[in-house]
C-alpha cells in the first residue's frame, strides 16, 4: 500500500553568515494510511522544521536542499507555491501550538469554516454552513449552531483548539500535521484534545504526524514514533517498543530522564550529561557520541545509518552486525544490561 | 526548671516549622480607570487570585504547590518571597513576618534568607551582565564577602557547586544553553546563603533530559546545604519526584494538602483525582481514558460554593451553595463535602 | 522554524565546559557582532558612515585643517570679497570655494560653521536624552500617578511642532535677557529649545521598553534582594532599553541640525559673527539673485549631505536592531 506520506533523505539547510547549517540531515520515514506517527525530540532537534518542510512553509532562508517528500505517491516538495497552497488545507490539515495563529480574529468561526469548506468543495453557502455546524458538533462544541457566529476570542483556549481541529479536518485531508497541539493547554484540557484528535482522525482514516516534546502524549496517542536528535533520526519504531525497549542510547537516556507517576519517587532521575549540540557545532560521526555512555572508536568519526534493532530501527553502531570494528566487550555488556538488543554477532566479535 | 531545659538552644536547627502561611488572600483590581467606568457604566472588576490559603513548611523539606493556570500558585510564590503584598493573611519565615513593617536592617536580614529560582532562564538573567557579576550581586548587596578578590573566588565556588566551570563567570548569559542558565540562576540564588528557596516552575522551560539534571541538582543541594524548598509546578510527575508534602490549588483555593506519598497513592479531592487521571504518562500507552468534562472557569467570575462543582462528578446541592471547609483525613486536609464527618 | 528563531536552540556544548577563551576584548566582540555584520553588508550604510565621520572629523579639527581663520579680522581683506570658486572664471586658487561678502574663505567658514551646527545638534540630543530617558524610566517603573502626569505633559507637548516650541523659547529668552546678554547665552538657549521638543520621543520609547523589561524575571531577582528602585532602573533596566534610544538619537541628530539651521535662517539662531551652516545659508540667500550663488549653495550642500548621511545611519540602525527584520 502506498504510504500517505513518504519522506526520503530529506535535507534542510539554513544558510547563515557563518556558513550553511544542516537543520535536517538525511531523514527518511513513512506514515501509513490511518497511522499516527509521533515525532519527538528536544528543542532544536528539528521536529518543527520537519513539519514545516512537509507542509511547504519553511521560513526563509531555510530551504529543502535534498531528498523528496511524497503525499500518497505524488511529489510535493517541488510544487509551486500556488500548487502547494492548494495541497495545504485540502490534502494536509494543520494544527499549531497556538490556536490563534490558525484563526483570523476578525472573522466569525462559522465564516472561517465555511470558507475553508467552499475552497475545497463545490457546495452552496447554505450547505457549507450546515457542514460547518456539524463539524463544530463533532469536535464537541456545545450549542454549535449558536457558536458559528462567535469570534475566536470568545472561546476558551481548549475550545479554540477544538475549532482549529474542525478547521483542519474541514476538507477531509489525507494527512494532519499537528505541531505541539496541546502544549499551550492545561493538563485537564490536554487529555480531552488528544482523545478528540485521535478519534476524529481514526474515524476519517486520516494519517497524523504528531510533533511534540511530550513523550507522555506520544505514548498515549501514536502508533509509531520517530525520535530526532540534532536534526538526525535517532530511532524509529512502534511506540510500545520505543518507550519500553528503546534501542538507541539517546532514546534510552531520554525515557529514563522522564519523571513518571509510577515507580520509586526517591530514585534519582537518570540524566544525560550535557545538552544537545547547536546546529553549528554538531560533532562529527554520531551526533550523540560525546554524551553517550556506549560510544567507542568509530562513533566519533563515522555517521551511523538507521539499522534494524529489535522491532525498531536505530542509528547506532551497536546494532551493526556487519561491522569490521566491534565495540569493546564491556560496552556490549553494559548496553545489553540496559536493554539494548545488541546482535549476537556483534557480541561475539567483541573482545 | 531543669538544667536540660535551660541549656536547650533556641529553635534554630530543629526540624520545626520554617515557613508559615496563614489565611493568605490576594485580590487584583482589574477595573478600567475611573473615568471609563463612569462613562461606560461599568462596575469594578475584582479577581480573587488567592483565597484563604494556609500551609506550613518544615525545615529541610520540599513543599510543592500544584495547580493549572489561574490557580494562583505563582501569586502565592511572589507573596511568600516578599515581591507582592498580600491583600490579607500573613507569611512568617522563622517566626518573622515577611510583610510586617520593620526597619531596613531587619528587612535586609530577612531578604538574605529567602531566595527564588524562576521559570524562564532566558529572562531571569540580565543579558547585559557577565555571569560573574550576576552571581556576585547578592554577595555584594548583603556585604557577605567585602574583599573583591575573595568575592571572585566565592563566585567560582558557587559555579562549581552547580556544575559549571568557574571560568564560565567571564561569559554572558546568551552563551549558555537553557539548562546551564538555570544552573547560573541557582548559583545566584545560593549566593546569599539562604535557608529557604522558592522554585517557581524551575524546569518547565527545559527539555526532559536537562530537566532531570536540574531536578537532581536541586535535590543534591538540598541534602548538602539543608535547604527548604517551596516548589511550584503544574507537572504532577515532577512534583511527585521532588516533594515531601503537596498542596493542590484550584482557582486560588487550596483544595487538598497531604504528604506526597499519600496524595499520589490515594488522592482525596475529586479535582486531584481528575488531575492525576489526566496526566499523559509513558507507562500508560494505549489506555483509553474517559475524557474529563469542562475547562477551568474564568477566575474573575468563579462558580459559587465549591469552585470545582461544575466539573465534579460527585457534586451535591450543598457544593453549589457553601464553600467547603478543610476536613482532616489522616495526615491530609481536604476541602470537599464528601469528607464531612457530620454529613448524612 | 519557530524553534530555530528561538534563542533556546543556541545550546552550548556540555555542562562543565572549559572557558578556553578568556574575556574577549571589546573590539573583537564588536567586530564579530551581528550589528557589524549587517553594517558591512550594506554599502549605503558604509558610505554614509564614512561621509558622516569625515564631516564630523573635519568640523572637529577645523582650526587645524581650514586654510584660513574666518574669524580673524586681521586676515580678512575686503578686496577678496565675492570671489567665485577657484575653478570658475575670476576664481582665486587661495579660495577653493570662493569668498563671501566680507572676503571670508567659504571652505573655512563652512568647516567652522559645521562645528557650531554639530555642537548644537549633539548637545540638544544629549539634553533631550537625559530628560526623556529619566522621565521615561520613572514613568514606566513607578506607573500610577507619576506615569499619568508625565505622559499627559508629553501628549500636550506633542501637539506643538518642534520648530514652534523652539521659536517660542528663543523669543522668550531674547525678551528676558536683552540683546547683549542674549548673545552670550544663545548657545544654551538653542540647545534647550531644540532639546525640549525631542524629549517626548525618548520618554515614550523608554517607558514602553521599561514596561516590558520590569516584568522580566531578572528584575524580579533584583527586587528580591532588596535593591533600591533607582539602582534597578539604572543598573538593570536602562542598559536593556538603550537600543531603540540609540536609533532615535541618531535620527534626532539630523533633525536637530536642520532645526538649528532653520532657526538661524530665520534669524533667531546664532549671530552672524559665529555663523552656523544655517546662518551661512541665510547670508548667502541675500546674494543668490545677484549671481553669487556659491555663498549659499555650498553650505546648503554640506547641510543636506550631513543630514542625509546621519539619517541613513539611523535608518540602518533601526533595521539592524529590530529582530523582526533580521
Amino acid at each position: 500500500m502506498t504510504p500517505t506520506l513518504s519522506v526520503r533523505n530529506l535535507r534542510v539547510e539554513i544558510p547563515t553568515r557563518r556558513g550553511v547549517l544542516t537543520a535536517i540531515d538525511d531523514l527518511s520515514f513513512d506514515i501509513a494510511p490511518g497511522e499516527v506517527l509521533g515525532v519527538v525530540g528536544e528543542s532544536g532537534a528539528g521536529k518543527s522544521i520537519t513539519g514545516t518542510a512537509i507542509i511547504g512553509l519553511l521560513e526563509p532562508p531555510a530551504r529543502i536542499a535534498g531528498g523528496e517528500i511524497r503525499l500518497a505517491g505524488e511529489r510535493i516538495d517541488d510544487l509551486s507555491a500556488d500548487a502547494m497552497r492548494r495541497v495545504r488545507g485540502r490534502r494536509i490539515g494543520m494544527i499549531f501550538q497556538d490556536p490563534l495563529t490558525s484563526l483570523n480574529p476578525l472573522y466569525r468561526i462559522g465564516e472561517q469554516l465555511a470558507e475553508t469548506i467552499l475552497t475545497h468543495e463545490r457546495l452552496s453557502q447554505r450547505a457549507a454552513t450546515d457542514k460547518a455546524r456539524r463539524l463544530l458538533e463533532e469536535v464537541g462544541i456545545p450549542a454549535a449552531g449558536d457558536r458559528l457566529s462567535s469570534y475566536p476570542h470568545q472561546f476558551s483556549g481548549g475550545m479554540r483548539q477544538r475549532v482549529v481541529i474542525a478547521l483542519a479536518l474541514a476538507a477531509d485531508p489525507e494527512l494532519v500535521v499537528a505541531d505541539e497541539p496541546t502544549t499551550a493547554l492545561d493538563v485537564s484540557v490536554q487529555a480531552q484534545i488528544i482523545t478528540l484528535l485521535k478519534r476524529l482522525c481514526a474515524e476519517r482514516g486520516a494519517s497524523v504526524m504528531l510533533i511534540t516534546h511530550d513523550m507522555g502524549v506520544i505514548a498515549e496517542t501514536a502508533d509509531r514514533v520517530c525520535v530526532l536528535y540534532a536534526g538526525r533520526l535517532a530511532e524509529i519504531g512502534p511506540v510500545r517498543d520505543v518507550v519500553k525497549r528503546p534501542q538507541h542510547p539517546y532514546t534510552h537516556g531520554l525515557m529514563a530522564a522522564i519523571p513518571t507517576l509510577h515507580g520509586d519517587p526517591d530514585e534519582t532521575l537518570r540524566q544525560i550529561p550535557g545538552a544537545m549540540p547547536r546546529l553549528d557545532a554538531i560533532p562529527p560521526g554520531c551526533p550523540f557520541n560525546p554524551r553517550c555512555d556506549f560510544a567507542y572508536g568509530r562513533c566519533g568519526s563515522e555517521r551511523p545509518e538507521p539499522l534494524d534493532a529489535g522491532k525498531s530501527r536505530a542509528a547506532c553502531f551497536l546494532h551493526d552486525a556487519d561491522a569490521a570494528e566491534a565495540p569493546p566487550a564491556d560496552t556490549v555488556r553494559a548496553a545489553r544490561a540496559v536493554g539494548l538488543e545488541v546482535p549476537q554477532k556483534v557480541a561475539e566479535a567483541a573482545r | 526548671m531543669s538544667l536540660a531545659e535551660t541549656a536547650r538552644p533556641a529553635a534554630a536547627g530543629e526540624p520545626g516549622t520554617l515557613v508559615e502561611v496563614q489565611g493568605l488572600d490576594r485580590v487584583f483590581d482589574l477595573s478600567r480607570p475611573w473615568l471609563n467606568r463612569l462613562i461606560e457604566r461599568r462596575g469594578r472588576i475584582r479577581l480573587t487570585a488567592v483565597d484563604g490559603v494556609d500551609f506550613a513548611i518544615r525545615r529541610g523539606e520540599t513543599y510543592a504547590l500544584v495547580g493549572e493556570s489561574g490557580s494562583g500558585k505563582s501569586t502565592i510564590a511572589k507573596m511568600v518571597v516578599g515581591l507582592l503584598p498580600p491583600s490579607g493573611g500573613s507569611v512568617t519565615i522563622g517566626g518573622t513576618d515577611v510583610w510586617a513593617g520593620r526597619g531596613r536592617d531587619e528587612q535586609r536580614r530577612m531578604r538574605r534568607r529567602i531566595q527564588m529560582i524562576f521559570q524562564d532562564p532566558f529572562a531571569s538573567l540580565n543579558p547585559r551582565w557577565r555571569v560573574e557579576a550576576i552571581v556576585a550581586e547578592p554577595i555584594k548587596v548583603f556585604d557577605l564577602v567585602p574583599d573583591a578578590g575573595r568575592r571572585r573566588e566565592r563566585v567560582g565556588e558557587l559555579l562549581s557547586l552547580v556544575g559549571l566551570d568557574p571560568r564560565d563567570g567571564q561569559k554572558f548569559p546568551h552563551e549558555f544553553s537553557g539548562g546551564q542558565r538555570q544552573r547560573i540562576a541557582i548559583a545566584r540564588a545560593l549566593a546569599s546563603e539562604p535557608e529557604f528557596i522558592v522554585c517557581d516552575e524551575p524546569t518547565s522551560a527545559l527539555d526532559v533530559s536537562v530537566q532531570a539534571q536540574v531536578l537532581n541538582l536541586l535535590r543534591d543541594l538540598q541534602k548538602r546545604l539543608g535547604l527548604t524548598y517551596l516548589f511550584i509546578s503544574h507537572n504532577l510527575a515532577v512534583v511527585r519526584h521532588v516533594a515531601t508534602r503537596v498542596g493542590v490549588l484550584y482557582l486560588g483555593r487550596l483544595v487538598e494538602e497531604a504528604p506526597a506519598r499519600a496524595l499520589f497513592a490515594e488522592p482525596l479531592h475529586p479535582y486531584t483525582r481528575m488531575l492525576l487521571e489526566a496526566v499523559p504518562d509513558i507507562d500508560m500507552e494505549g489506555i483509553e481514558r474517559q475524557s474529563i468534562a469542562g475547562e477551568i472557569p474564568n477566575p474573575i467570575n468563579p462558580p459559587r460554593g465549591c469552585h470545582f462543582h461544575p466539573r465534579c462528578p460527585h457534586a451535591m446541592d450543598r457544593c453549589r451553595a457553601e464553600v467547603p471547609p478543610r476536613y482532616a483525613v489522616g495526615e491530609a486536609g481536604v476541602r470537599c463535602f464528601l469528607y464531612d464527618p457530620d454529613a448524612t | 522554524m519557530a524553534e530555530l528563531a528561538d534563542d533556546k536552540t543556541r545550546a552550548v556544548g556540555t555542562a562543565p565546559e572549559p572557558a578556553d577563551t578568556a574575556r574577549p576584548g571589546m573590539l573583537a566582540r564588536a567586530l564579530d557582532s551581528d550589528l557589524f555584520y549587517s553594517f558591512r553588508r550594506s554599502p549605503v550604510t558604509v558610505v554614509s558612515a564614512v561621509v558622516a565621520l569625515g564631516l564630523v572629523l573635519s568640523a572637529v579639527f577645523a582650526p587645524w585643517i581650514a586654510p584660513h581663520n574666518p574669524f580673524d579680522p586681521a586676515s580678512l581683506s575686503i578686496l577678496d570679497s565675492f570671489l567665485p570658486p577657484a575653478w570658475a572664471e575670476g576664481g582665486d586658487p587661495r579660495f577653493l570655494l570662493g569668498t563671501d561678502d566680507q572676503g571670508r574663505d567659504m571652505l573655512s567658514t563652512i568647516l567652522y560653521g559645521m562645528r557650531i551646527s554639530l555642537a548644537v545638534g549633539f548637545a540638544s540630543v544629549i539634553f533631550a536624552m537625559l530628560v526623556g530617558i529619566t522621565l521615561g524610566l520613572v514613568a514606566g517603573y513607578f506607573g500610577g500617578f507619576l506615569d499619568s502626569a508625565i505622559m499627559r505633559v508629553a501628549d500636550v507637548q506633542l501637539t506643538f511642532p518642534a520648530i514652534l516650541i523652539a521659536l517660542l523659547i528663543d523669543g522668550a529668552a531674547r525678551a528676558l535677557a536683552g540683546p547683549r546678554a542674549y548673545d552670550e547665552i544663545v548657545f544654551g538657549v538653542l540647545v534647550f529649545s531644540i532639546g525640549l521638543s525631542f524629549w517626548v520621543q525618548y520618554a515614550r520609547t523608554v517607558r514602553g521598553s521599561v514596561l516590558v523589561e520590569i516584568n522580566k524575571e531578572y528584575v524580579l531577582a533584583a527586587r528580591l534582594i532588596g535593591l533600591r528602585a533607582s539602582t534597578i532602573m539604572f543598573k538593570h533596566v536602562l542598559p536593556n532599553v538603550l537600543g531603540p534610544v540609540l536609533v532615535i538619537a541618531t535620527i534626532n541628530l539630523a533633525l536637530a541640525i536642520i532645526i538649528e539651521a532653520t532657526l538661524s535662517f530665520l534669524g533667531v539662531g546664532v549671530p552672524p559673527t559665529q555663523p552656523s551652516l544655517g546662518t551661512l545659508i541665510r547670508i548667502g540667500n541675500d546674494f543668490l539673485f545677484s549671481g553669487e550663488w556659491w555663498i549659499t549653495i555650498f553650505p546648503g550642500i554640506v547641510l543636506a549631505v550631513l543630514a542625509l548621511a546621519v539619517n541613513l545611519l539611523g535608518d540602518w540602525l533601526r533595521d539592524a536592531l529590530n529582530p523582526k527584520l533580521r
